[in-house]
C-alpha cells in the first residue's frame, strides 16, 4: 500500500473543480484509491464520496492506494494535490 | 373562452403560437422482485450510456451557445454518471435484493440527496439538485419515458411549463421557440435572463399558467407589458398581430440608429454604453449598437462555481471584453458580493441586513488576497485596451484611497516583474451610498469618474429594502430628492473635469434620460436592449429643452409631479 498525507491549503478546499481532477485522475488507476479526513474514508473515484466528506481549508487529509498500480496512482494524484490545492 | 393572466414580463416583445406544455414525464417507480438481475442490470447499463450520449450533446451545444461557463454543469453531471459509489451501489442492490433496476436507482438516489440537502452548505444542497436532475434522466430512459426534448421541437410553439432549468434552455431552438411563459420566477430568474439574451419574448411569475393551458392551446405573450392570453378571440388576435407588427416596426427603426451617434436633436452627444455579466453578452451590445461598455459587472464569474477564480481565468474574460471592445471604453466594476449575491465557498455568515453589510469594497478590502488577484487581472487586461476600474459602495474617501493603494500596488508588482499593464488606467467609483453623493465634490478631485448606481442609491436613500414588496412604493428614481442627490454628483465631476455615468435601471428609463440629459450626465449605462429606444428618444428633444425640465423638476415635491412634467413635455418611445 502506498500512501501520501496533505495539508489543504486551497481557501476554498477541496470543491467542485479539484474534486473533479482528483476523481477523474484516481479513476485512471486500477488500485483502490480512498481519501482519508478526519476519520472516515471514502473512495477517491467517487465524486459524490469526496464531496460529502467537505473537506476545507486546513485540513489534514491521506490519500491511501491499493493494488498493481499504486505507486504510479500516488505520484500523479500527487501533482494534481500540488497544483495549488495543497502543500 | 379566452383566459387572461399577468405576470412579469421578462424578455420585449410579441409572440402569438401554440402551446407547448413542457413538463416532466410520470416517473413513479414500482418495486418489483425476484427479477432477472442480469437483465435488469444490462438495461441499467444502457439507460447509463443514452443519458451519457444525451448529457454530452446538451454539454457541447450549452458551449456553442452560450460558452465555456454555461456548460461547466453539465460536466457534473456526467461525473455523477459515472461514480462508482452511486451506480455500482445500484447494481449491487439490484443483484443482492433481486429488485428492478429502477427501484434500485431511486431508492440510491434518494439517500443521496437526503444526504446533500441535510448538509448546511448552500453548495452541497446545490449537488443534491445535480443528482435529482440526473438521476430522472437516467430514469427516464429506464422506464422508457424519454424527457421531451426541447431540441427536437419542429413547429412553432410557445413552452409553457413551471420554470426551465438551465438544461432546458440550453437546448432551446431559437427558430421554433416563439417565447415562453412560466409559472415561477422574476426578471432576474435564469430563464428571464436568458430570454433575453436569446431575444425571445417572454413571461415569468404568472403562477397559474399550467393550469390554464392546455397542451396545443393559442397562446399570445406580451413580453413587453407581461400579459398572456390563451384561447384569445380572433379581436384579440388581429390587435396582438397589430402590436406585433408595430413592435417588429419599432426595432426596424431603432436599429437605423445602430451606428449612429447618440445625440439630442441639438447636437449634444452622451455615451449610450451596455451593462454586461459574462463576454458572452457582447453580441447583444454590438447588435443594439452600444458605444461601449458602462458596467461589467464581475460577479457572474464568481458565482455558480465551488472555488474562487483564477487570476489567468479572470485576465481571459476580461481581455476578451476589452479586445472586442477596441478604442470604446469599458467599466469593470470589482468583485460586487454580499447583499442579495452569495457566494457559497466563501462560507460568509448571514447577516440581519446584509445589504447594509459586509458586502463589495468592505469585503474585497477586508478579504485582500482575493481583491489582489481581481485587480491584477484587470490591470493586465487594461494593456489591450480601454479598460476602467470601478469600485462598488464606496461610503468614504478612506476606502477609495485604501483600494486605489492596493491597485497601484499591483500594479508596481507588475510592472517589476515585467509584465504588461495599463499605464493611464482611469479609476473611478460607483455612487451609490448617500453620503458619497453629498461628499462628491471631495471625491471628484480623487477618482477619475464616478458612475452612479440608481437602484441602491434609492434604497439607501429611501431606507427602504428593495427585496421588500411591501415597501416597493418607496422605490421612486423621480423622486426630486433623488434628483438633487444625482445633480450634487454630476456637478461635483464637472468641477474637476470629471465625467459622471449612470449604471442602473434609471439610466434607461425614458421618464429618466431627459432630466439625466438636462442635469448633464455624460454616460447612460443600460441593458443592451434599451440603448436604442433611447437614442431614438434622444433624437427628440434639445439640450435646453432637457435642462429646462430638470431645473423645474429639482423644485418639484413629489416623484408623481416630475413623472406628470416630463410626460407632458417628451415623447417616451
Amino acid at each position: 500500500m502506498a500512501e501520501q498525507t496533505y495539508k489543504i491549503t486551497a481557501e476554498t478546499g477541496i470543491h467542485a473543480r479539484p474534486a473533479t481532477q482528483l476523481v477523474n485522475k484516481a479513476g485512471q488507476y486500477e488500485s483502490e484509491v480512498t481519501l482519508e479526513y478526519n476519520g472516515k474514508s471514502v473512495n477517491l473515484k467517487s465524486i459524490m464520496g469526496v464531496m460529502s466528506l467537505g473537506v476545507g481549508q486546513g485540513s489534514e487529509v491521506t490519500i491511501k492506494a491499493e493494488g498493481p498500480d499504486e505507486e504510479e496512482a500516488i505520484s500523479a494524484l500527487d501533482e494534481v494535490m500540488k497544483q495549488g490545492l495543497s502543500e | 373562452m379566452s383566459i387572461s393572466l399577468s405576470g412579469i414580463g421578462a424578455s420585449a416583445g410579441i409572440a402569438i403560437a401554440k402551446a407547448f406544455r413542457y413538463e416532466e414525464p410520470d416517473l413513479t417507480v414500482e418495486k418489483k422482485t425476484g427479477v432477472d438481475a442480469a437483465k435488469e442490470i444490462a438495461a441499467f447499463d444502457k439507460a447509463l450510456e443514452k443519458s451519457r450520449a444525451e448529457l454530452e450533446d446538451i454539454k457541447e451545444k450549452a458551449r456553442q451557445d452560450m460558452g465555456e461557463e454555461h456548460a461547466e454543469i453539465f460536466s457534473a453531471h456526467l461525473l455523477v454518471l459515472s461514480d462508482p459509489e452511486f451506480v455500482d451501489a445500484v447494481r449491487q442492490k439490484v443483484q443482492d435484493d433481486s429488485v428492478n433496476a429502477s427501484f434500485a436507482l431511486r431508492e440510491l438516489a434518494d439517500q443521496f440527496i437526503t444526504m446533500f440537502e441535510s448538509m448546511d452548505n448552500e453548495y452541497m444542497k446545490e449537488r443534491a439538485a445535480d443528482i435529482r436532475d440526473v438521476s430522472k434522466r437516467v430514469l427516464s430512459h429506464l422506464l422508457g419515458k424519454p424527457i421531451v426534448s426541447l431540441a427536437e421541437l419542429n413547429e412553432e410553439v410557445i413552452i409553457v411549463g413551471e420554470d426551465l432549468t438551465p438544461s432546458d434552455t440550453a437546448q432551446l431552438n431559437k427558430a421554433f421557440v416563439k417565447g415562453f411563459v412560466t409559472n415561477i420566477g422574476g426578471r432576474t430568474s435564469h430563464s428571464a435572463i436568458m430570454a433575453r439574451s436569446l431575444e425571445i419574448p417572454a413571461v415569468v411569475g404568472t403562477k397559474t399558467v399550467t393550469e390554464e393551458t392546455a397542451q396545443h392551446a393559442m397562446v399570445i405573450v406580451d413580453g413587453i407589458s407581461g400579459d398572456v392570453i390563451i384561447n384569445p378571440d380572433e379581436d384579440q388576435l388581429q390587435a396582438y398581430r397589430r402590436k406585433q407588427e408595430d413592435f417588429a416596426r419599432q426595432k426596424e427603426e431603432w436599429a437605423k440608429l445602430k451606428n449612429e451617434p447618440s445625440k439630442t436633436k441639438d447636437g449634444h452627444h452622451v455615451e449610450l454604453v451596455a451593462n454586461i455579466g459574462t463576454p458572452d453578452d457582447l453580441e447583444g451590445v454590438e447588435s443594439n449598437g452600444g458605444e461601449g461598455v458602462g458596467l461589467y459587472r464581475t460577479e457572474f464569474l464568481y458565482m455558480g462555481r465551488s472555488e474562487l477564480p483564477s487570476e489567468e481565468e479572470q485576465y481571459e474574460a476580461y481581455s476578451r471584453v476589452v479586445k472586442a471592445m477596441g478604442d470604446r471604453p469599458v467599466v469593470i466594476r470589482t468583485l460586487d458580493i454580499g447583499g442579495d449575491k452569495e457566494l457559497s465557498y466563501l462560507d460568509l455568515p448571514e447577516e440581519m441586513n446584509p445589504f447594509l453589510g459586509f458586502r463589495a469594497i468592505r469585503l474585497c478590502l477586508e478579504m485582500q488576497d482575493m481583491f489582489r488577484t481581481q485587480l491584477r487581472a484587470l490591470l493586465r487586461a487594461g494593456a489591450h485596451g480601454n479598460l476602467k476600474v470601478m469600485f462598488p459602495m464606496i461610503a468614504t474617501l478612506q476606502e477609495f484611497r485604501e483600494a486605489k493603494k492596493v491597485l497601484e500596488e499591483e500594479k508596481e508588482k507588475l510592472v517589476s516583474e515585467g509584465t504588461p499593464v495599463s499605464d493611464n488606467l482611469e479609476v473611478g467609483i460607483m455612487v451609490e451610498i448617500p453620503s458619497t453623493a453629498v461628499m462628491a465634490p471631495q471625491f471628484a478631485k480623487e477618482v477619475d469618474f464616478f458612475s452612479i448606481g440608481t437602484n441602491d442609491l434609492i434604497q439607501y436613500t429611501m431606507a427602504a429594502d428593495r427585496m421588500n414588496e411591501r415597501v416597493s412604493y418607496l422605490y421612486q428614481p423621480y423622486s426630486p430628492a433623488i434628483l438633487n442627490l444625482v445633480k450634487m454628483v454630476i456637478d461635483a465631476s464637472h468641477k474637476e473635469g470629471k465625467w459622471t455615468g449612470m449604471c442602473g435601471e434609471m439610466a434607461g428609463d425614458p421618464i429618466a434620460v431627459p432630466l439625466l440629459v438636462g442635469l448633464g450626465l455624460d454616460e447612460f449605462s443600460m441593458s443592451a436592449t434599451s440603448i436604442l429606444p433611447a437614442r431614438t428618444q434622444l433624437t427628440g428633444f434639445t439640450k435646453e429643452e432637457a435642462e429646462r425640465a430638470a431645473e423645474e423638476a429639482l423644485t418639484l415635491s413629489t416623484d408623481e409631479e416630475v413623472k406628470a412634467l416630463v410626460e407632458k413635455q417628451f415623447t417616451l418611445s
